[in-house]
């Protein structure tokens, strides 16, 4: 494993982080003032309301929502990390050779129990 | 045989126990929907759960008896320190296993996420024991982490369980935060995350101190919290209060364990070289763990919760270790665990079946005349009582002994005074529930009936109490095996 | 797999006999010796601890579950009993004949190869380990501890079968025979330790199950104060043994008997100060534990135990643990002749004192007590004129007649026992007549004649008559006090002329003692009352270890004839081999014996007023012998007040002997009293004022610290939350800006 960057590199090399930070900073500021300056403000009651559409909002916004949906959700996010591990994998596979093709199986075989338990469970019944 | 790292498959090799104990806790999970009595008892699981756990030593015992690895870099540490924790990791789990069996089925708790959650975590552990790198530390970590978040709701009937589920889930993730912001600085200052490279790093002096020392407080910081240190300890009595027994046991032991264990890696072998940094930070932190952790004990009047502040404070005890810094503080810290899981687990265990198998019954009037109504759990009680307070020809007596030793040796003296004078207030409450067991008569109104106790927690309780005994009268061996664990650990790294 | 290793080393085989530096003994034809499972002699009386006490406390949980469900429950009160009752009749005497067997063979091999050096068994795990103290878990195997191992186990085992039919009857059956295979297992490992340090553990277990089985019936007040006062008493002499012990390591910088023993002559100058020293403390342990004088005050309450418990621990074994200890550390006493002195000076004293207490005493278990403690002083002067073989010879000897006198006395007090239970009407004068006093008994050998024929022979033996058991081995002690006064170069010649004399005396006072108990038991006219009718001879399982122990009681003297009687009529014309038991012994005592022959020179070979050993043998046993006789004339025509019409001893004399010589009331006014007084003043003073308040405070203030503590348990996460973010600033403020 190289290791090479201590001392004064270091901080050369996170340098470009800092200026992302910094421009990205200065944009969502630069945005948020630059639209309340430049916008001429004229308040009306509908206008003030939560989501100008004409709506009197009904109820707490803060509904409770069937656990369901936390487990699509949750599938969802699983399966889409997985993606996002296999296509690196996938765009290289013939030049990785057969370790990693070892390892990315592996990887998806404790997916696969994990799919196999859901399933199992009822976790992909809607009813 | 020579584990070099050139070939991934020798990655695998030097996972074995891991490997296997992940096999096993997929099996029991499946073993736990396809079954045809999904929620009957489980004994069965819990059976093939012990089933794993053996497996997994047995790996674990091929590796410490011939395998050696090619330098002292990589990412995966195969040495005795690494092996000998997992052992201790292992049996904390068997024994929880053991004392779950009757519980999950009386309980009705869902057996197989119950035994596969306890076995990802016991993974998540020897991932920390075996981390030479700060990032596998940080994965075992949240590993074990959040199977015992889980485990700490499992009872989902019972409100306060689910409280402490939450509560821990919360704060650790907190505390995990901080551990990863550490961590992150760590490798900021130095470059690198390897446990090996930071101390090379360190020593050379070559890291960025004002990157390193905030990096390695918030390591402090959330290696603390794991071990629940003063002040970062608020959590431990309610989580453990209200988690089921068994999970409490398991908690109080194995996962205390696996965090002294990283803390030990990490700060003596990476960061041994600015322990006169985070000496002093430990060092109060050792003091007030020991100070408030007993003090706080002693007002309890409920058993269980007694003993979440007993193991506060215990970690205050092993955190002297730490700040001492030397073989003998560390074998002994090492030492200290194997006894401390032991008679923790045991405790806990009579504390379960004394409710049978359920979380009433834990108030200390509960325990009036329970010598004399249960002869031979009182007994082995009283051993583990004892044992716990560090009383002589007990396991915890030696342990705290070989730290004390360790101290000493690095001039430790207020530390180990107070140590010493923690340990005397200690006696009073746990020498209190002694003292309800065989002086004071059952709590009037109740009619206790004779509590039925499994053979399997006969045997963990029988196995425990002897082992207290052994380690107390002979600690020879073990403590043979404890210093050769740690012999060149922390001078793995050149010139120190 | 280095922990598998290490539990597969505790296993039972032996791993090395240790070849040592010791100086060429080189005997004769010494052959390669292997030991035959050495560690399960020790192990399977502890395995049978952990049975009976396992059923034991199954005992305890039936009962108290009985007594919870308002039920009366004894476990001898059914025709059928329990299993936990039970049980114990096969596991207590089975380990303990498993045991005897091992030990034979090993011992029976042993003798065969001419066991020249020890043999160290282990070590099994390694007790403590630090830099420079290293105690291992190893047991040594030679010539003294094999015999002593022999009469462990072998007496051992007879009396736990004779225990069967004794405590038959007695509620708390499992736990006696828990207790007793505890007793067993740490005499085991008093005697078969390889060190100071193994010793040490087998010699405390050993006072704490006598402690135990002296107290066996806890319920009565007076029983379980003899026991304390037995344990308290022996702890003064384990004070002295630690002392001893800390010195040796000074010294040696090991407490392993081998080098111990091999390095004294090199380590200390002869008479020094330092080897005098120890002598002196360990002489102090053994006199403690071997009830010598001014400490031999707890043995005679001791018999508050059950009679078993007396025969095995308080007479056969335990407390000849001191006369061991002394053989085992012959080497240091052979450099210091003052201690040689002391220890021989002690145990002539004791015997002399003993025995004449002894005249006085009714309770037939007091007399026998004192005749133990008598007998032990025998040994000690053995041990104390540099005759080692002969302190061994006379403590094997004295455990099996003296044993045998304890468990006939066991058996006549069982039928006095049935009898007084069994009686139609309480006997005239008291309420109860106690089954133990002498003045109570009288002609029961028409009711026993079997316990009779036995406690004739033991008392025969005792007494130094030819040829039993006792005449060799006693003999020998007073011959060898002879002739050690008269070496070359004794520095105490004279004093041991005294120690001579003193010890014939007392001889002859043995004799007249043991006549007298067989007389008032046996002899004369009953004194019982009309409970007499139910006088019965003891069950078949209580007589079987009673012949067994007699047979012994006559042969065991010829395992050692004197090389003088050899070929007289005294040793049967050379029909039985001469001082076998001294060629055994003789590897063991060698380094002392060295020292002594370089240092005081030949023994002389005539007793102090002249005479050979075969003319003084003579003398000795024809005078015991009309002893005897004399007393059964004197005595056999006397008649006896019983305990209750007694008025008790007339003369100055007889009060003082009666009195034990008044050792208690000495004791009660110059050291209980003042100790009492002064723990009251500081009980008043010290600690109900100084540190009671002192403790009411911390403890007070302990509590509100830990109350304040838990205000901040609030139970609010963000509590929690925010209290763990102040840490973190802390800790990471401390990090920062300290340094």
């Amino acid at each position: 494993m190289p290791r090479e960057l201590p001392g004064r590199s270091m901080t050369k090399s996170y340098a470009p982080i800092l200026v992302i930070l910094g421009v990205s900073i200065l944009n969502a500021v630069g945005m948020v003032v630059a639209s309340h300056v430049l916008n001429p403000s004229r308040p009306t009651p509908q206008k003030s309301m939560p989501y100008e559409s004409g709506m009197i909002p009904l109820g707490d916004t803060r509904a409770r929502f069937s656990v369901k949906f936390y487990m699509v959700a949750i599938s969802f996010i699983v399966f889409d990390l997985e993606t996002i591990f296999l296509i690196p994998w996938a765009v290289r596979a013939r030049e990785l050779g057969w370790g990693p093709f070892v390892a990315v199986f592996l990887f998806v075989v404790v997916l696969a129990v994990g799919l196999v338990y859901e399933w199992k469970k009822g976790g992909l019944e809607w009813d | 045989m020579l584990l070099d790292y050139s070939s991934g498959f020798h990655y695998l090799l030097a996972l074995a126990p891991e490997v296997v104990l992940s096999v096993a806790g997929m099996v029991v999970l499946l073993a736990g929907v396809t079954g045809k009595r999904e929620g009957g008892p489980g004994h069965e699981l819990g059976w093939l759960s012990l089933a794993g756990l053996a497996a997994a030593a047995v790996a674990n015992g091929w590796l410490y008896a011939g395998v050696a690895e090619d330098g002292a870099t990589a990412m995966i540490a195969v040495d005795r320190f690494r092996l000998f924790a997992n052992w201790i990791f292992l049996l904390g789990a068997a024994f929880a296993v053991v004392v779950s069996l009757d519980y999950v089925a009386r309980q009705k708790l869902q057996a197989g996420e119950y035994y596969s959650l306890i076995l990802f975590a016991v993974v998540g552990m020897m991932f920390m024991a075996s981390a030479r790198d700060l990032m596998i530390v940080f994965l075992g970590l949240e590993l074990m982490s959040i199977g015992v978040y889980a485990l700490a709701a499992f009872n989902r009937r019972d409100r306060r369980s689910a409280e402490a589920g939450l509560k821990y889930f919360l704060l650790g993730a907190f505390a995990s935060g901080f551990l990863l912001f550490g961590i992150a600085l760590v490798y900021g200052a130095t470059g690198s995350t390897n446990i090996h490279d930071v101390a090379v790093a360190v020593q050379e002096g070559t890291a960025a101190r004002g990157l390193l020392l905030p990096g390695v407080a918030l390591l402090a910081a959330g290696f603390a919290f794991k071990v629940s240190a003063v002040p970062f300890h608020m959590w431990t009595p309610d989580v453990y209060q209200g988690a089921p027994t068994p999970v409490t046991a398991f908690m109080a032991a194995s996962v205390k364990s696996a965090a002294f264990v990283a803390f030990l890696r990490v700060f003596l072998v990476g960061l041994g070289d600015v322990s006169s940094e985070w000496g002093p930070i430990l060092w109060w932190l050792s003091a007030a763990t020991m100070v408030a952790g007993n003090l706080i004990a002693v007002v309890q009047s409920n058993v269980k919760r007694m003993l979440a502040y007993s193991s506060i404070a215990h970690g205050g005890y092993l955190l002297v270790a730490l700040v001492a810094g030397n073989d003998t503080a560390a074998g002994g810290l090492l030492f200290y665990l194997l006894v401390y899981t032991v008679m923790n687990v045991g405790a806990f265990a009579v504390l379960i079946v004394a409710g049978n198998q359920s979380e009433r019954g834990s108030r200390i009037e509960d325990f009036g005349g329970f010598g004399w109504r249960n002869p031979v759990l009182g007994v082995f009680m009283t051993i583990f009582l004892l044992s716990l307070a560090g009383f002589p020809g007990t396991g915890g007596f030696m342990a705290k002994l070989f730290l004390l030793q360790g101290a000493v040796e690095a001039r430790l003296w207020v530390l180990s005074v107070i140590l010493v004078l923690t340990t005397v207030v200690s006696y009073w409450y746990y020498l209190r529930v002694a003292w309800y067991m065989w002086m004071k008569d059952a709590p009037e109104g109740t009619a206790p009936a004779r509590l039925a106790v499994p053979i399997a927690a006969h045997a963990v309780l029988l196995i425990a109490a002897g082992l207290v005994l052994l380690t107390g009268v002979f600690p020879g061996a073990p403590l043979e095996l404890a210093m050769g664990a740690v012999e060149g650990l922390v001078e793995v790294v050149a010139g120190r | 797999m280095f922990l598998v290793e290490s539990t597969l080393r505790s296993a039972l085989a032996p791993s090395s006999a240790l070849a040592s530096a010791l100086p060429a003994a080189a005997p004769q034809e010494a052959a390669h010796w292997e030991p035959f499972l050495p560690g399960l002699v020790v192990l399977l009386p502890l395995l049978g601890f952990v049975a009976n006490g396992f059923l034991a406390l199954r005992a305890a949980r039936r009962s108290s579950a009985a007594v919870r469900a308002g039920k009366e429950w004894s476990p001898i009160a059914g025709s059928v009993r329990p299993r936990t009752h039970t049980l114990p009749t096969w596991i207590g005497p089975g380990v303990m004949a498993a045991a005897f067997g091992l030990a034979a063979i090993n011992f029976a091999t042993a003798w065969g190869a001419h066991l020249a050096e020890p043999v160290i068994a282990g070590p099994y795990w390694t007790w403590i380990a630090t830099e420079t103290l290293r105690i291992d878990a190893a047991l040594q195997l030679d010539a003294l501890s094999l015999a002593m191992t022999m009469v462990v186990t072998g007496v051992g085992f007879l009396i736990h079968v004779f225990s069967v039919g004794y405590m038959k009857d007695d509620p708390g059956y499992p736990r006696y025979f828990a207790y007793l295979n505890l007793f067993v297992f740490f005499m085991l490992v008093l005697v078969l330790g390889s060190g100071y340090g193994t010793m040490f553990v087998g010699w405390e277990g050993v006072g704490l199950c006598s402690y135990l089985l002296i107290g066996y019936w806890f319920s009565d007040v007076k029983k379980s104060d003899a026991g304390k006062k037995a344990f308290i008493v022996n702890r003064i002499g384990d004070f002295g043994f630690l002392l001893a012990i800390f010195l040796i390591f000074q010294g040696f910088g090991t407490l392993d008997f081998m080098p111990v023993s091999a390095g004294a002559a090199g380590e200390f100058a002869y008479g020094g100060t330092m080897v005098t020293a120890i002598t002196l403390l360990l002489l102090l342990g053994a006199v403690g534990k071997s009830a010598q004088v001014p400490l031999h005050v707890w043995l005679p309450d001791a018999m508050a135990g059950p009679t078993p418990v007396s025969a095995l621990i308080h007479a056969a074994t335990m407390v000849t643990a001191g006369v061991y200890m002394v053989v085992r550390s012959s080497a240091l006493y052979a450099l210091a002749p003052t201690s040689q002195a002391v220890v021989a000076g002690i145990g002539v004293l004791t015997a002399f004192v003993a025995a004449t207490i002894a005249f006085k005493q009714n309770d037939i278990k007091k007399v026998l007590a004192y005749s133990t403690v008598s007998q032990l002083g025998f040994m000690f002067l053995a041990a104390g004129v540099g005759a080692y073989t002969a302190a061994v010879f006379h403590l094997v000897t004295h455990a099996f007649f003296k044993a045998l006198l304890f468990l006939g006395a066991g058996a006549v007090i069982h039928a006095m026992h049935h009898a007084v239970e069994h009686g139609d009407e309480p006997p005239a004068g008291h309420g109860h007549m106690d089954p133990q006093d002498m003045r109570n008994m009288g002609g029961l050998r028409k009711h026993m004649p079997v316990t009779w024929a036995v406690m004739g022979v033991a008392t025969l033996a005792i007494a130094g008559i030819w040829p039993f058991a006792g005449f060799f081995s006693k003999d020998e002690i007073i011959w060898y006090a002879g002739a050690w006064a008269g070496a070359e170069s004794n520095p105490f010649g004279g004093l041991y002329v005294a120690y001579w004399v003193l010890a014939l005396v007392t001889a002859l006072l043995t004799a007249f003692y043991m006549a007298r108990l067989m007389v008032m038991t046996f002899h004369g006219a009953n004194r019982t009352g009309p409970a007499a009718s139910h006088l019965h001879e003891a069950p078949r399982v209580m007589i079987v270890p009673l012949v067994v122990l007699a047979v012994l009681s006559v042969l065991g003297g010829w395992l050692n004839v004197p090389e003088a009687l050899h070929q007289t009529a005294l040793g049967l014309f050379g029909a039985v081999p001469a001082e076998g038991l001294h060629h055994w012994l003789a590897p063991v005592v060698h380094a002392a014996e060295e020292i002594q022959a370089g240092a005081i020179g030949e023994a002389s070979k005539s007793a102090p007023i002249g005479g050979g050993e075969l003319a003084w043998a003579l003398v000795s046993t024809l005078a015991a012998a009309a002893v005897v006789i004399a007393t059964f004339r004197v005595l056999g025509r006397r008649s006896y007040a019983t305990a209750a019409a007694d008025p008790g001893p007339q003369t100055a004399l007889g009060r003082f002997l009666h009195g034990k010589w008044y050792f208690d009331e000495a004791y009660e006014r110059t050291v209980v009293q003042p100790v009492l007084a002064a723990s009251r003043w500081c009980w008043k003073v010290v600690d109900t004022r100084v540190i009671d308040g002192f403790v009411n405070f911390t403890g007070s203030f302990t509590r509100v610290a830990g109350w304040v503590a838990s205000v901040f348990q609030t139970g609010q996460v963000n509590m929690y939350a925010f209290v763990l973010a102040l840490g973190v600033l802390l800790v990471l403020g401390a990090a920062v800006l300290l340094p």
